[in-house]
């Protein structure tokens, strides 16, 4: 078991979320984390899942989704190279005397304060998961009010994106996946 | 109104209701009977189907209308329509359509909704269908305006029967039936999708025949999709050329003849002992067109152990799903083995056939079929006298239970499409009204209902659209006075204690001579055969009650979860008689 990493391409009309989101509670597939949003192209959304599964719930987990007729594209970018980034707002309890502290964490970790309120701020921060933890952990000792993070987003990267590993529905472990652009 | 339907569509558009174009499109499609039951919110539909050359069964129940459309499927390897209103009506679909899911069985279900204004505010028979049978779709649409009524339509059907074919629902606000846009079928045709195609690959295809050449001991396993991919013909010769024996799953029977020599029978839980030994002991497996059901392999971890397994179907999220496979292709079936068959080399596989005859052991012995007559009506004798009054050639609907077994072990069907029943679902209830559909799919043919008294009450008030629409179908009640197969359950593995299962029934007889329908019952062999050819003289429907053993039980039977190999056989003659001494 270890976190695979889909990019899906989905029609953007009503109800095709349910339908994904009932694909996974019907064959019983966790999800770590889903985004949703908007494409470069209209009509089109774009979906990020990290599920939790083996190679071949991976590949079963793909040709359960291309089965929606709503589902355009399905990309396991797990064993390719990739950036991936989550934003997290952090609402941290910070009395006058100790913001220097909390200000020079938020520098060493290149996030921003994006609120500021008599007893705490509010930071925002991007990155990988590895990085939000980190500052969550040095946040934690000063009181965590609220904190909401998205979730994360994937990109393959720029040599790659054009024409990006499609994963094709072989129902072969053996063959290697094609590359082909959509 | 038009008399342009099924004709070339006009060069410009032409304005038409949400309703006519419904019908236009369903016309265009190909259909020509629908079964289904008016209501509020599809009325407008209904006034405007009485334009349009459709010949509409009205149903008892819409559970019956989707069974019939599932029937008329099977029967006829077309779609299927049913339809129904809203609210009551679409839910009352529910059980057909997951029946049609589990059997991939293409089937579309129209439903009326509440109009689109009102819908979320709980309206009179308003609920969320398509919400409802989300998991039990293979898709399905909320049409809330007229001009994309057309287009759901169109790629419904698309749908329906392309790939692995499934059911697809339709619900259409009773706002966009009524409401007027321009109709241009050739706009609607269905999009294309971006998916990838399904390209068969050629080094799966190498690795295949590497297998199927260098086996010694091999297995086909030939399931449903031989039916759904038109296959016959092609595993047959494969088998043939390779000389490899073949297996069935219930919802294979009849994809090879019965009477081949190849053909072994029935796999599973209730499969001939030596037909699961040979697959306990082979050293291939290629299975064509199945899914390694729980009700095929018993226990997993005991399954096929020594042997390879080659898995080629259409749906690839089957592959690998509950077998391990060596090599899996996806594929329509028929055309995976086309790519196959000039590789195969002619095989001469005289000891391993052998084996598996000598398998059969004292199991012939052990056939209610050569007992002698103990006075006793068992079921089995009842469907070995159908089979044999029929020669074969009878379409048969089965109910699912004890009967529907014994209907898969003793009637020998040799051509396809001639066992329609319920695999995936079990779905008691389901063979009258599935029969009534073939029986408007395939007018000409014999159709016989096998059912149990249990399951025949499930459904019974179809009899009233039997008489209705003056069919003619034979009805075998398998009477025992029990749930039969829960019993048998509760025989093995519940020490006897029979919680719910002892059944009363009305007088089956009187039932039919109310809706004006011909009927009689049986208790002793002598009269099943003349019972049998009586009803078969009749141009019209005729029942017959058998009155059969009231414990008797389906043998063999691999309990569930356990290993394959581990079946509880038919009890001796011998044995028995010693008992009873």
């Amino acid at each position: 078991m270890k976190a695979h990493t889909f990019v899906v391409t989905v029609e953007d009309l009503p109800g095709v979320l349910n339908r994904i989101s009932s694909l996974f509670r019907r064959r019983g597939f966790n999800i770590e984390s889903l985004t949703v949003g908007h494409t470069e192209r209209p009509g089109v959304s774009r979906m990020t899942f990290v599920v939790l599964t083996d190679q071949a719930g991976a590949e079963r987990f793909a040709a359960h989704l291309y089965k929606l007729v709503n589902v355009i594209s399905v990309q396991d970018i797990t064993a390719h190279p990739a950036v991936f980034r989550e934003l997290a707002m952090i609402k941290v309890t910070a009395p006058q005397e100790r913001r220097p502290e909390i200000v020079h964490l938020v520098e060493v970790f290149r996030a921003r304060i994006v609120d500021l309120a008599p007893d705490s701020l509010t930071i925002e921060i991007t990155g990988n998961e590895d990085k939000i933890d980190g500052l969550v952990d040095v946040l934690r000792p000063y009181g965590l009010i609220e904190m909401a993070r998205t979730g994360r987003l994937a990109m393959t990267r720029a040599s790659r994106s054009q024409a990006a590993a499609v994963t094709r529905p072989t129902g072969d472990s053996h063959d290697p996946q094609v590359s082909y652009s959509v | 109104m038009s008399s342009s339907f099924g004709q070339q569509p006009p060069a410009t558009p032409v304005k038409r209701t949400g309703a006519q174009i419904l019908w236009e499109c369903l016309v265009r499609e190909g259909v020509t009977t629908i079964f289904g039951y008016p209501g509020g919110a599809i009325l407008p539909a209904y006034d405007a189907m009485l334009d349009y050359p459709i010949r509409h069964v009205l149903v008892r129940h819409e559970q019956g209308a989707t069974h019939m459309a599932d029937g008329y499927a099977r029967a006829s390897g077309k779609v299927g329509v049913a339809i129904a209103t809203s609210g009551p009506g679409a839910t009352n679909m529910v059980t057909g359509i997951a029946t049609a899911m589990m059997d991939s069985v293409p089937i579309v279900c129209i439903t009326g909704q509440v109009g689109s204004k009102l819908i979320g505010s709980d309206a009179f028979q308003e609920t969320d269908i398509t919400g409802v049978t989300l998991p039990i779709t293979k898709h399905n649409y909320l049409v809330t305006r007229a001009q994309d009524v057309a287009a759901a339509v169109r790629e419904a059907f698309h749908i329906a029967k392309s790939g692995r074919p499934g059911p697809v629902l339709i619900d259409i606000t009773k706002d966009a039936q009524q409401s007027s846009c321009d109709f241009d079928w050739e706009a609607a045709a269905p999009r294309p999708h971006a998916r990838p195609e399904i390209v068969i690959n050629s080094a799966s295809i190498a690795r295949a025949l590497e297998l199927i050449n260098s086996a010694e001991r091999p297995v086909i396993l030939a399931g449903h999709g031989i039916m759904v991919s038109n296959a016959e013909t092609v595993v047959r010769q494969f088998a043939e050329r390779a000389e490899i024996p073949v297996a069935m799953t219930l919802l294979g029977l009849g994809g090879v003849p019965a009477s081949h020599p190849l053909n072994l029978g029935m796999m599973g839980m209730h499969g001939e002992a030596w037909v699961n030994t040979a697959i306990q002991e082979a050293d291939l497996l290629l299975a064509f067109g199945m899914r390694f059901d729980d009700r095929v392999t018993g226990n997993l971890k005991t399954y096929a152990p020594n042997a390879r397994k080659v898995h080629i179907d259409i749906d690839p999220a089957e592959i690998g799903k509950n077998v391990k496979v060596d090599v899996g292709i996806v594929g329509d079936l028929r055309d995976v083995l086309e790519n196959l068959l000039p590789g195969v080399a002619g095989g001469k596989r005289t000891a391993w056939l052998r084996h598996i005859d000598e398998l059969k052991g004292d199991s012939a012995v052990r056939d209610i079929q050569n007992l002698p007559d103990d006075g006793h009506l068992y079921a089995a004798h009842v469907i070995h006298d159908i089979w044999r009054a029929t020669e074969g050639r009878a379409i048969v609907v089965t109910d699912v239970g004890q009967h529907q077994m014994w209907e898969a072990q003793y009637y020998h069907h040799d051509q396809p499409r001639t066992l329609i029943t319920s695999g995936g679902l079990g779905t008691m209830g389901f063979a009258l009204p599935a029969a009534i559909g073939a029986k408007f799919a395939q007018p000409d043919s014999e159709v016989w209902v096998v059912a149990g008294d249990g399951g025949f009450q499930m459904t019974m008030p179809e009899l009233a659209t039997i008489a209705q629409e003056k069919l003619d179908i034979k009805v075998a009640i398998i009477n025992n006075g029990y749930l039969g197969m829960v019993r048998q359950w509760q025989e093995f593995f519940y020490e006897r204690r029979y919680a719910a299962t002892p059944l009363l029934s009305p007088d089956f007889t009187k039932i039919a001579d109310a809706y004006g329908l011909a009927a009689t019952a049986v208790s002793r062999r002598p009269e099943v055969g003349p019972a049998i050819e009586a009803a078969r003289r009749l141009k019209s429907t005729a029942i017959i009650e058998f009155r059969v053993e009231q414990e008797d039980t389906v043998y063999p039977m691999v309990p569930a979860g356990a290993d394959l190999h581990a079946m509880i056989r038919r009890p001796s003659p011998l044995v028995e008689t010693a008992e009873d001494a």
